[in-house]
């Protein structure tokens, strides 16, 4: 009996048309789907003539397109723009308003990849999905669970930004790129002939062009007709002296270094900002390290929540290396993380992903 | 796969009769219809008896009234910013985007709303209407819903105020009876791939007396009014099917109206909240548009697209996600209700099995669709 089509999530990128194409080659029924998120077209303040990170271009579209033309499957673009608004793009902005630094990438998986989208694969009766990310997936016939892996690459791994997934998306969900290197999917690329085997990789976050964050905010801000309040405030030191002003704590993120706008005998951070206040701590380097955090909001994937203390490698930013730490449950979800050796930037919003060696316990966010 | 043809509003295969007729002139009668020698003169010849042939068929008083054009769109463009020389413009709002996005462009422009049955008032026309309003338009039969405008009506109000007016009768040639003489329009578009010729080919009608500037210059093409070698082939096959409509459409209009009739009681008595939008109003015989609460029109779309049924949900934009319909939401409907409908338009090549084979689809597709938003099980 067919096991039905596969949904593969297709950006008009290498990874993705390389699913495709791998899968086809397969023999599996595959239908390409692309996710139109973001207008482009969309706050022409911010556009630039040679913008990195863009998703949802139209020649992403016609990329993916002449891809599936290719492999000769089915091809449809999905408008998702609503909830992608509603689910990533807002909730963006209200975090960085809030003085939090936030990863959209996360709540695009969680809520419009493996959500609205499995959703739209089971409507047309694809039981499963398919996507391009760099992460593997196994089931644990011992403890009846499906394991999180990080991808066999691990430049290109993307568990951190994964941790939300469940048990019943980590079931329908392939991941056929997880036990290569990104040169062999490159190579694969060229050898199933896909045309844009030497597109660059994506960068940045999609919708928001070369990762100007502020710009972003307040080009939205402007569209939305809403105003800001009065934005500006003081550079303190941790001891509370006032070595500057500023024009909103919102353009500031802890660990950052440049255009602080301070002449000092040695590097300063930025340690923490307060929003409410807008006041924001600079100091040196060491002021910047914490050992421990509380995490909320946990999904655990490869085990089930533990009630007593547990040993893992976590993980609070995507191109942290895991640290060894204790984790500690504590009432109503929440754990505390507390790290061997102090660790730097650990910043609120961020989130922590949980790791015994290669396989992803879980994950959640830092409060 | 077995594959069957539910999106005739979209476009239509080239009918074999139209094929007929213009295979000579893509091959033998190739010449330039402006050129002086035999070549040209035998292709001129053959435009002449086109425009005559397509200018009978909509009962215009004589074939200089015809401008070629390359469709709908572009009629429609000519139409709107040709005629409106710098006055005010008054649409509705359940225009095609080439009328709109047309009159956007303007200084002056009014949208007349229309209430739930997809049908606009000839009275909220007529209290749009400015001292310095010069055109007006208004489209004969809308594309996704199939409502038939009172044009003739709408033309008396424009008469009598001076104004010119120009309808949009893409979606109306081939459907319903098309005499530009008595609707009493100024300017009235038609598109050729709605009714069996090639894409490429549309004309303008423009009554004698008009006023209609040139939008794209170049030669002193169709009287000046539009620049560019005519499509000689395409205008013949443009004729032949307008003509094949003039002799079989009343015939065709009442088969696809009762196989437009038998998809609708089916799928009804079949699918629970299913509703027709726009179902009390006058409609062309072809069309229906189906609202299936609950469901996600991109999903069943694709569902039934795989299992081989052609339909559509809203206008399809450049890079092919849809959008959630202008029309639908003019006439009341929610953003979801908008979302969860399907518009079925029957041609030529539809049959009761046909129909009844989609039905049989529709009927798995939102069964399994309802499955998965439980509010409607």
């Amino acid at each position: 009996m067919s096991k039905g089509p596969i949904a593969v999530a297709m950006s008009g990128g290498v990874d993705s048309s390389v699913v495709a194409g791998l899968l086809r080659a397969q023999g599996e029924n595959v239908v390409g789907m692309t996710m139109q998120l973001w207008n482009q077209r969309r706050l022409p303040e911010i556009q630039t003539d040679h913008p990195t990170g863009r998703c949802c271009s139209l020649d992403d579209v016609y990329d993916a397109r002449g891809v599936a033309q290719l492999l000769g499957i089915p091809y449809y673009v999905l408008n998702f723009e609503d909830r992608f608004e509603q689910q990533v793009v807002k909730p963006f902005v209200s975090e960085y308003l809030a003085g939090r630094t936030p990863i959209p990438c996360t709540l695009c998986n969680n809520f419009i990849k493996f959500d609205q989208f499995l959703d739209m694969a089971s409507g047309i009766g694809a039981e499963r999905i398919a996507t391009g990310h760099y992460a593997q997936i196994r089931h644990n016939a011992e403890t009846g669970r499906w394991e999180m892996l990080r991808g066999v690459d691990h430049t290109k791994d993307q568990t951190y930004f994964l941790f939300g997934l469940t048990q019943d998306q980590l079931a329908r969900t392939m991941f056929p790129l997880g036990g290569m290197q990104k040169v062999d999917v490159r190579a694969l690329a060229e050898e199933l002939k896909i045309p844009i085997a030497q597109k660059p990789d994506s960068q940045e976050i999609c919708f928001v062009p070369n990762g100007d964050y502020a710009g972003f905010i307040d080009a939205y801000m402007k569209e939305q007709g809403l105003t800001r309040e009065q934005a500006s405030g003081e550079l303190v030191t941790p001891e509370g002296e006032v070595l500057g002003e500023h024009k909103g704590a919102h353009h500031f993120t802890v660990g950052q270094r440049r255009g602080l706008g301070v002449a000092a005998g040695e590097p300063l951070y930025v340690i923490s900002t307060d929003t409410a206040t807008q006041r924001v701590t600079i100091g040196r380097n060491e002021d910047l390290l914490r050992d421990t955090m509380q995490v909320g909001d946990i999904n655990w994937i490869s085990i089930a929540e533990p009630s007593e203390p547990i040993r893992a490698e976590v993980k609070i930013r995507n191109r942290h290396n895991a640290a060894p730490a204790t984790i500690t449950p504590l009432t109503d979800g929440l754990v505390e993380v507390k790290f061997d050796e102090p660790q730097r930037a650990v910043t609120p919003g961020q989130a922590a992903v949980f790791y015994r060696g290669e396989v992803v316990l879980g994950g959640g966010w830092i409060g | 796969m077995q594959r069957f043809y539910f999106d005739h509003n979209a476009t239509t295969p080239v009918s074999p009769e139209a094929l007929e007729a213009m295979l000579p002139a893509l091959t033998e009668v190739y010449g330039n219809a402006s050129s002086i020698h035999h070549f040209g003169q035998a292709a001129r010849y053959q435009l002449d008896a086109a425009r005559k042939q397509l200018a009978d068929v909509l009962g215009a008083a004589s074939p200089e009234e015809i401008v070629f054009t390359s469709g709908g769109t572009e009629s429609d463009n000519l139409g709107i910013l040709g005629a409106s020389r710098g006055g005010h413009v008054i649409t509705t709002v359940i225009e095609h985007p080439a009328v709109l996005q047309a009159a956007g462009k303007l200084n002056g422009w009014s949208c007349v709303p229309v209430g739930a049955s997809g049908v606009v008032d000839p009275e909220e026309i007529r209290k749009a209407i400015k001292p310095e309003t010069t055109l007006i338009s208004v489209m004969h039969a809308n594309n996704e819903l199939g409502t038939i405008q009172p044009i003739a009506e709408i033309a008396r109000i424009a008469k009598d105020a001076g104004v010119a007016f120009h309808s949009d009768g893409v979606q109306a040639l081939g459907k319903i009876p098309v005499n530009v003489a008595e609707l009493g329009v100024s300017l009235y578009t038609v598109s050729g791939h709605k009714i069996g010729a090639p894409k490429g080919i549309g004309a303008l009608y423009v009554r004698k007396g008009t006023k209609l500037f040139a939008r794209q210059f170049g030669g002193r093409h169709e009287r000046e009014r539009r620049a560019g070698t005519e499509n000689v082939p395409g205008a013949i096959a443009f004729a032949r099917a307008a003509q094949w409509v003039a002799e079989h459409g009343v015939a065709e209009g009442q088969r696809l109206a009762a196989l437009r009739d038998r998809l609708e009681q089916a799928v009804l008595a079949r699918i629970p909240h299913a509703y027709v939008n726009a179902a009390g109003s006058p409609r062309v015989p072809n069309t229906t548009n189906i609202r299936f609460d609950g469901i996600d029109s991109d999903a069943l779309l694709i569902a039934l697209d795989l299992r081989g049924f052609a339909v559509s949900s809203g206008a399809a934009c450049s890079s092919g996600a849809p959008e959630p319909s202008h029309v639908l939401m003019a006439i009341g409907l929610t953003r979801e209700q908008s979302r969860s409908s399907i518009r079925f338009s029957l041609g030529r090549s539809n049959d009761a099995a046909q129909v009844d084979a989609l039905v049989d689809a529709l009927v798995e597709s939102v069964t399994h669709l309802r499955k998965l938003s439980p509010a409607y099980v």
